[in-house]
């Protein structure tokens, strides 16, 4: 068997969860005949045809809005969003429609819709395609909230995502379509929506990301243990439902934790994660928690787009200062 | 014909806004394929909208463009070097070196129609003689906004021209998979506003209906649509592949139709264009484009800060402290 990259694991998802359901139907602008902007529907029209890939027009609000209508009516919609930047004026679906169906007609009609987006910066991409709005969405009780950081876990993840009851936002960290591969066996299996993963255990310090910062969160592991220092690193992967019990965990055997996000830091997510700590697990911290974070600016062009995303020189700088703590 | 196409002097000019726009996107073009600037989205083929739209308009007029209106941007006296920097990913070509009220290039497909919604009513509240010019693409006309843009510009009568840059494509999706409309033109027809469709490989025949639109306009008679019929020649950006979802033979065929070799064919059956003057022009656009990208080129990196700078009016002092961070992280690199 042979490696593939993340965008291939979401594509094999997709393949996989056409052929299996015949409920799941995708859709979104550029998916069709172009096979995605980033080629994740590639291959998708040839096999299931017109009927169940489908090239929208231009028009997000009423993409998701749609969706709504299709899982109301028993199908599996996964829409594709081109960029994050464009999925704002789904605010509105997915707060006002999507994530409330259920409560709205007491389990009457219910939502399973998939809203699929590349997210996040690092490609040298052009304005308005490098956002990271995951916390936007992680305020919408109702929804779901995931984000895959390797091609095992996107496959695992994406299937898990179809084939749940309820909406899911599933963001797709760019930086990492095509930066590492991996064998992704084609088994239909898919992985907890309610897990966060350890993805290297140690006993000094927690830290905690998700999404495309788990590269530099792993690589600042890695410097810290060539230090002496044994960093345990957790990828949340599903950010709402938090699984906050591996997170507690964590911290009650390190007692110290910094957390990463590429998002801005006022609300980011690692604010939930650190009031998590703080409510649960205050007095098993040895250390105040740090967060690394994207700036409180507007995401910058792609020249100083690597001075506002955390690079590993932050979060060890970061994580020195945790442990330095005493 | 109108007027202006009578005066050689102003045919040439528009030629030339053309040719120089083709010059320059080819080099933007180069230039991304060896690393030295971002994605860039080539107008190729569709140079008369952007120059016809700007040359119709008056300085004090306020252009919102898309991202693909280099041609205007560059009549209204967009320097090059601001474009190759704002597409370089360099804050600095923000900074914008045309009129200071003109809008910034819009990404987000369709969301600045509102804009011009608005900038039309200041216009009409202040008296002022101004017209709001938004240029968007076909792919635009599917968006909601667009929809309520048109609406209320229709009902408030407001100083504001929509052009709908028609190239046929949105990515890969064609204009017949974006609307069943016969055309784009008759979106105004909801909006109870006029709608017209226009030759736009005929840069005299776009800056004639955007004049007249603009006049109405000014004079207080309210908003138009004008559809221009044109073909992106190009991929899409320099990060599409256009061979996946269209065949080279539609766009060969619609190389026949291009606004440059038109009215190049037209200022030459007329004597107003040599052979000679061709070449001295195309020697001096390329002198002048080559300067631009060296200038560009030679541009001192900006400081970190620049990502800091104008966020708020002031920095407040939460954000003053993640500035501070940064420099300590920069001067720790
Ligand atoms: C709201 C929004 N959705 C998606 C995109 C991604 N995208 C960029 S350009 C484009 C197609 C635009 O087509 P059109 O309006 O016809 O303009 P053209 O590119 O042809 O100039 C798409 C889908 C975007 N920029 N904005
Ligand atoms: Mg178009």
């Amino acid at each position: 068997m042979s490696e593939i990259t993340l965008v291939q694991a979401i594509n094999r998802a997709l393949t996989r969860a056409m052929r299996d359901d015949p409920t799941v139907v995708v859709l979104g602008e550029d998916v069709a005949k172009d096979g995605g902007v980033f080629r994740a529907t590639e291959g998708l029209l040839a096999e299931f045809g017109e009927g169940r890939v489908i090239d929208t027009p231009l028009a997000e609000g009423a993409i998701a809005g749609l969706c709504v209508g299709l899982a109301a009516q028993g199908f599996r919609p996964v829409a594709e969003i081109q960029f994050t930047g464009f999925i704002y004026p789904i605010i509105d679906q997915m707060m006002n429609h999507a994530s409330r169906i259920r409560t709205r007609t007491r389990g009457r009609l219910t939502c399973p819709m998939v809203l699929r987006s590349p997210c996040g910066g690092g490609i040298r991409a052009v304005e308005h395609h490098s956002e990271s709005p995951e916390a936007i969405f992680a305020h919408m009780p109702g929804l779901r909230v995931v984000i895959p950081s390797s091609p095992a876990r996107a496959y695992g993840l994406l299937l898990a995502a179809i084939h749940d009851p309820d909406p899911v936002v599933f963001l797709e960290p760019t930086r990492l379509y095509r930066a590492i591969k991996e064998e992704v066996p084609d088994d239909g299996a898919s992985l907890p929506l309610d897990r966060a993963f350890v993805v290297r255990e140690g006993s000094d310090l927690t830290l905690v990301t998700w999404g495309a910062m788990l590269k530099e969160t792993m690589a600042t592991g890695e410097r810290l243990a060539a230090g002496g220092v044994s960093a345990e690193v957790i990828d949340l992967a599903t950010l709402k439902p938090l699984d906050s019990e591996t997170v507690l965990r964590s911290v009650a055997k390190t007692g110290r934790c910094v957390i990463i996000h590429e998002a801005p830091r006022t609300a980011g997510f690692g604010a939930e994660v650190a009031a998590r700590i703080a409510e649960h697990g205050l007095l098993s911290l040895l250390a105040p928690i740090e967060r690394v974070a994207g700036f409180d600016t507007v995401m910058p062009l792609l020249r100083l787009e690597q001075h506002y995303m955390p690079e590993e020189q932050r979060i060890l700088a970061a994580a020195r200062r945790v442990l330095a703590f005493r | 014909m109108p007027d202006f196409a009578r005066d050689s002097t102003q045919l040439i000019n528009l030629y030339q806004a053309m040719v120089l726009t083709r010059t320059f996107d080819a080099k933007a073009v180069a230039l991304q394929r060896t690393g030295r600037l971002g994605t860039y989205p080539s107008s190729l083929g569709q140079e008369a909208v952007a120059v016809g739209v700007a040359a119709a308009m008056r300085e004090e007029d306020l252009l919102l463009p898309s991202f693909r209106e280099h041609g205007a941007q560059l009549w209204r006296g967009v320097t090059l070097q601001d474009i190759l920097l704002y597409w370089g990913g360099d804050e600095r070509g923000s900074a914008s070196s045309g009129p200071r009220h003109d809008f910034p290039v819009n990404v987000p497909v369709g969301s600045h129609a509102p804009h011009a919604v608005g900038v039309a009513l200041a216009f009409k509240l202040r008296g002022e003689q101004c017209v709001a010019v938004c240029v968007m693409g076909d792919g635009a006309t599917s968006k909601g906004e667009v929809a309520e843009a048109l609406n209320i510009a229709g009902v408030w009568r407001l100083p504001v021209v929509f052009v709908i840059n028609n190239n046929g494509w949105a990515i890969s999706v064609p204009v017949a998979r974006q609307t069943a409309a016969a055309t784009l033109a008759q979106k105004a027809v909801a909006a109870g506003i006029p709608g017209e469709q226009v030759d736009g490989n005929d840069v005299i025949a776009v800056r004639a209906a955007v004049e007249d639109a603009l006049a109405r306009a000014r004079a207080g008679n309210g908003p138009a649509l004008i559809e221009a019929i044109t073909y992106r020649l190009s991929d899409h950006t320099t990060a599409d592949d256009a061979s996946r979802y269209r065949s080279d033979a539609e766009v060969s065929q619609r190389w026949n139709e291009e606004p440059i070799a038109r009215l190049r064919r037209y200022l030459v059956k007329r004597e107003l264009w040599t052979k000679a003057d061709e070449e001295r022009m195309l020697t001096a656009l390329s002198t002048q484009v080559d300067a631009a990208v060296e200038s560009y080129l030679a541009t001192a990196p900006q400081p970190v800060e620049s990502i800091f700078d104008h966020t708020y009016a002031t920095l407040p002092a939460d954000l003053a402290d993640q500035r501070a961070a940064a420099l300590a992280a920069r001067s720790r690199r």
